[in-house]
């Protein structure tokens, strides 16, 4: 672990497991802390004005992640029509059939690795190596909520309609995000994700 | 209530934001100044995380259907009738007209009892990035105003003081060691470029040049973060500013000049000082 200053009032921690040392800082339960971010391989902290910084990254990196944390308990299942506008291109760019990448994409075990993009908007790791294919050279100007997409080693769900540039391989009828909601968001960092196919 | 007559260029409802949700994707937000949106609402009694208007370039004008305690904070403009940086008391039926901004950019308007309009994630404030809270204003827009609680207890305060080149600090880093070297940071003047909006700064002048060429894999961002997209031209993030970004920070603003780089204009020039870490 080595932590780093983000400015005069935060922190980003390197670390390899962002979720367990995510939960502990989040147990220390300090009101000083506004946010706890994690990235791929870092977490972010940011402190209200006046937090004596020193103290809190010497207090951070001498925690010790609990061992009995399990990210995120029960798996999310998504359902998911499989019948996305990328899906003849994305088996052209893998050499695999249609119903190949429908059944790759639907057997992993996903999880949240973080959040970003728009508000929502999970990257899920776990995506089956065949299926890593990239961005569309040409962004779309609209892609609506529900599409299920992929691009390099991540898959996601778009929480709400947006430009994007991921391939598109079907949707779900699930309202990822939700700002009347408590949570808002069904995805949270470590959230476990499975795709289940469905026909509606 | 409040009718917005003409909105100007911008004009957006601001409070201090949602923090506590970076972790789902959802950007602070809140007023880009927010010392001079602060500021404001003490002049009229306000708690300081009530919602008021974020002008942009000014040019607006708002007619009060019943009185109002209003005070007009950051960037200086005429405002007809009133005045900047002390609370105004505007009689029933008034359509105040705010001029063009003689320097800066953002100029807010507090309202005794804050802006009531619904919150969302526990905000009011408009999000240009996600598009959550109310749409940014249109001609014909009514507000309403909440129900006043403070007392005014302050007849004027000093008003913004901005220079023509400003010195904004810096703290190096957290990715300072991707780039060959900070040295253009600390010696030359960037000029702010007109793609510059409430999610960044975007500012040309020498570019930084990378050390480490591999793709820094997603990490949380800063509201005044200097980040380096591939051109090398950095970015100063504001309070829009998406959650988690894939290009490096070279520096981060000292959080007492995140309102200045709030109200740096299209065209004018900027330089940096590095300070230590504290």
């Amino acid at each position: 672990m080595r932590v780093r200053r983000a400015g005069d009032a935060a922190l980003l921690i390197e670390t390899e497991e962002p979720h367990r040392l995510n939960a502990a800082v989040r147990s220390l339960g300090r009101t000083d802390i506004v946010d706890v971010v994690p990235g791929a391989r870092t977490l972010l902290v940011t402190t209200s004005p006046g937090t004596d910084l020193g103290r809190l990254g010497t207090l951070i990196g001498g925690l010790t992640p609990p061992e009995t944390y399990e990210p995120g308990g029960e798996p999310l299942r998504v359902p998911v029509v499989y019948d996305g506008a990328d899906l003849d291109e994305v088996a052209a760019l893998t050499g695999l059939s249609r119903e190949e990448v429908v059944a790759r994409h639907s057997a992993g075990s996903y999880v949240v690795a973080y959040l970003g993009f728009s508000p929502g908007f999970g990257y899920l790791t776990g995506l089956d190596e065949r299926l890593h294919v990239p961005r569309r050279d040409s962004p779309r100007t609209s892609v609506p909520a529900g599409s299920v997409a992929i691009a390099g080693p991540y898959a996601a769900v778009y929480p709400s309609s947006s430009p994007g540039g991921w391939r598109l391989l079907g949707r779900t009828r699930l309202r990822m995000w939700d700002p009347e909601r408590e949570p808002p968001s069904l995805l949270q960092p470590g959230t476990p994700v499975r795709f289940v196919v469905s026909t509606e | 209530m409040i009718e917005v007559v003409r909105p100007g260029s911008l004009a957006t409802v601001q409070d201090l934001g949602r923090a506590g949700y970076a972790h789902l994707g959802v950007p602070s937000s809140g007023a880009a100044d927010r010392v001079s949106l602060c500021l404001a609402n003490r002049l009229v009694g306000n708690a300081e995380g009530d919602a008021g208007l974020e002008l942009t370039f000014g040019e607006a004008a708002l007619r009060f259907s019943s009185a109002a305690w209003i005070a007009v904070t950051g960037a200086p403009l005429s405002v007809r009738p009133g005045t900047m940086n002390a609370p105004y008391h505007v009689a029933a039926g008034t359509v105040v007209e705010f001029g063009v901004p003689s320097a800066g950019i953002r100029t807010y308007v507090a309202v005794r009892g804050g802006i009531d309009v619904p919150a969302v994630l526990g905000s009011r404030s408009t999000d240009m990035l996600s598009g959550l809270g109310p749409a940014p204003l249109s001609a014909g827009d009514r507000l309403a105003v909440g129900r006043a609680t403070g007392l005014i207890t302050v007849d004027v305060a000093p008003g913004l003081v901005l220079k023509e080149v400003p010195v904004l600090r810096l703290a190096a880093g957290p990715r300072d060691d991707w780039f060959k070297t900070l040295a253009p940071l600390a010696s030359a003047a960037y000029e702010v470029t007109s793609q510059s909006n409430r999610v960044g700064v975007r500012l040309d002048g020498p570019a930084l040049v990378r050390r480490r060429r591999e793709e820094l894999p997603s990490e949380g961002m800063v509201t005044g973060a200097l980040q380096v997209p591939p051109n090398g031209l950095p970015i100063i993030f504001l309070a829009d500013h998406p959650t988690t970004g894939g290009y490096p920070v070279a520096a981060v603003l000292v959080t007492g000049d995140i309102p200045r780089a709030a109200q740096l204009r299209p065209g004018q020039r900027v330089r940096f000082r590095f300070v230590d870490r504290g």
